[in-house]
């Protein structure tokens, strides 16, 4: 069996075609984001990107998320370095209303799409992805500008909208520890959108803060099946955050 | 001008309707304040969007800070026994399936039928909807913490939001930093007024008709 074990972020990253869309994990603190596999990205240069994401590198720059406030790296580094087409996400806009984040800049200048997803609904969006479905009708969004668009049906006497899966090309994961298969467990909050996109993608890659021996991990306590994963790479002691 | 209540007073009124037990999500802002402010002995189960379940208050002792350990708000929390972990499509479920008692949101606009108006508005031409619109129609109650008008005096309880909605009739309950105003079929009922205001001075600054409850009060602190 071919191993999934890779030993560099930007050998993990270097299939990535221009035009790909991809998944990034994390709810958008420093201890769920897939930095280094961001950082790769950045590197390796792939353009026209569509980003399926929480929050549109909105808390990076400012440590919103991390110990003490320290600045970490986040999708926005990816929209300064205009690689960044269109994202679909629930959190677009900087939270600190007086500092506007590249992507908000991007966006109200006419440069980047976005695509407005709240973010229970893009939860399930990606699991539906993950799961084979076409997709699910849910209350979130009647009477919004969501719903602009979307098939409504009235199902036990509430008004729905349709909405349909998503998947991707590339799932970007954080995860704490992993097996040679690919088994994942999580740490804390680290669960978040990442135990959900790593089953949407064609490619899920996952960078791990400890890679140990297949048998090491408890079945128990499994969280992400490796059949979902098709890399993995442990971060170096010296970046891990 | 007469006294207004500040923000953390506001979280103080608003930690008053958590009842023993009550599983609660806060919004971000003075939503987040109530969570100091849980009436003596009842037990509260806190939920973040971000997948915990049972945790307790930010820790006292910075060394005890833990990056795995923060709310969808970037603050840390204490780790209490009983605490699960989960991700955001099971989190999602916990909202939408109407298994979160109680949410406290912050509002920029609040309608006469309880609609919802707090992740933009127009001129900013960008917004944060967040989880905020699963939280609006999945919670059992719904209750917003905000002042009563805006910076600039405009009005935010309105006959019709103008601001792009986050839900339509979902709010149950108004605390500002003057009243307390319970959302009905029949109308907005002014509950409490804040110390020193009248029931008249409230509808002054309130732009559809208020329904006096027959037992109105000052807020009880």
């Amino acid at each position: 069996m071919r191993s999934k074990v890779f030993n560099t972020f930007l050998e993990a990253v270097a299939d990535i075609p221009d035009g790909a869309t991809i998944m990034i994990g994390g709810f958008g603190h420093a201890i769920d984001k897939p930095q280094n596999l961001i950082r790769a990205l950045k590197e390796h240069g792939a353009k026209n990107l569509t980003i399926i994401v929480n929050g549109a590198g909105v808390t990076g720059k400012l440590g919103i998320g991390s110990l003490g406030g320290k600045p970490f790296i986040d999708e926005e580094i990816l929209l300064e370095n205009r690689q960044i087409k269109k994202a679909i996400c629930s959190v677009p806009a900087s939270l600190v209303m007086s500092k506007p984040s590249t992507f908000e800049r991007q966006y109200l200048a006419g440069e980047v799409e976005l695509e407005y997803v709240p973010q229970g609904t893009l939860a399930e969006r990606i699991r539906a992805g993950g799961a084979g479905l076409g997709g699910f009708f849910t209350p979130t969004g009647v009477g919004t500008l969501i719903e602009k668009g979307k098939e409504k049906r009235i199902i036990d006497g509430k008004e729905m909208l349709l909405e349909f899966a998503l998947r991707a090309d590339y799932s970007f994961i954080k995860a704490y520890r992993a097996d040679t298969m690919g088994n994942l467990t999580y740490c804390g909050i680290m669960r978040s959108f990442n135990a959900v996109m790593a089953t949407a993608a064609n490619v899920s890659i996952a960078e791990v803060e400890q890679i140990v021996k297949t048998g090491e991990l408890d079945p128990e306590v499994i969280v992400t099946p490796g059949i979902f994963l098709n890399r993995i790479i442990e971060i170096p002691k010296e970046r891990n955050q | 001008m007469k006294p207004r209540l500040d923000r953390q007073t506001i979280a103080l009124r608003v930690a008053k309707e958590f009842y023993d037990g009550a599983v609660v999500n806060l919004g971000g802002g003075i939503p987040t304040l109530a969570a100091n402010f849980v009436p003596e002995g009842r037990t509260v189960i806190f939920h973040t969007e971000n997948g915990a379940l049972g945790f307790g208050g930010v820790p006292s002792n910075e060394k005890d800070e833990n990056p795995y350990f923060m709310g969808a708000n970037g603050v840390p929390f204490t780790p209490l026994p009983g605490m699960c972990l989960f991700h955001h499509a099971d989190s999602f479920a916990m909202i939408r399936g109407g298994h979160i008692d109680i949410t406290v949101l912050g509002a920029l606009q609040v309608s006469e039928k309880g609609d919802l108006a707090n992740w933009t508005f127009p001129e900013r031409g960008i917004g944060n909807i967040g989880g905020a619109m699963d939280l609006a129609i999945g919670c059992n109650r719904v209750i917003v913490a905000m002042e009563h008008t805006t910076p600039k005096g405009q009005l935010k309880i309105l006959k019709e939001c103008n601001y792009p909605l986050t839900a339509s009739q979902c709010v149950d309950l108004i605390v500002t930093d003057i009243a307390v105003i319970q959302v009905t079929r029949e109308g907005l009922v002014l509950k409490e007024v804040g110390p020193g205001w009248t029931d008249k001075e409230v509808q002054a600054l309130t732009e559809p008709e208020l329904i006096i409850s027959g037992d109105l009060k000052e807020i009880e602190l």
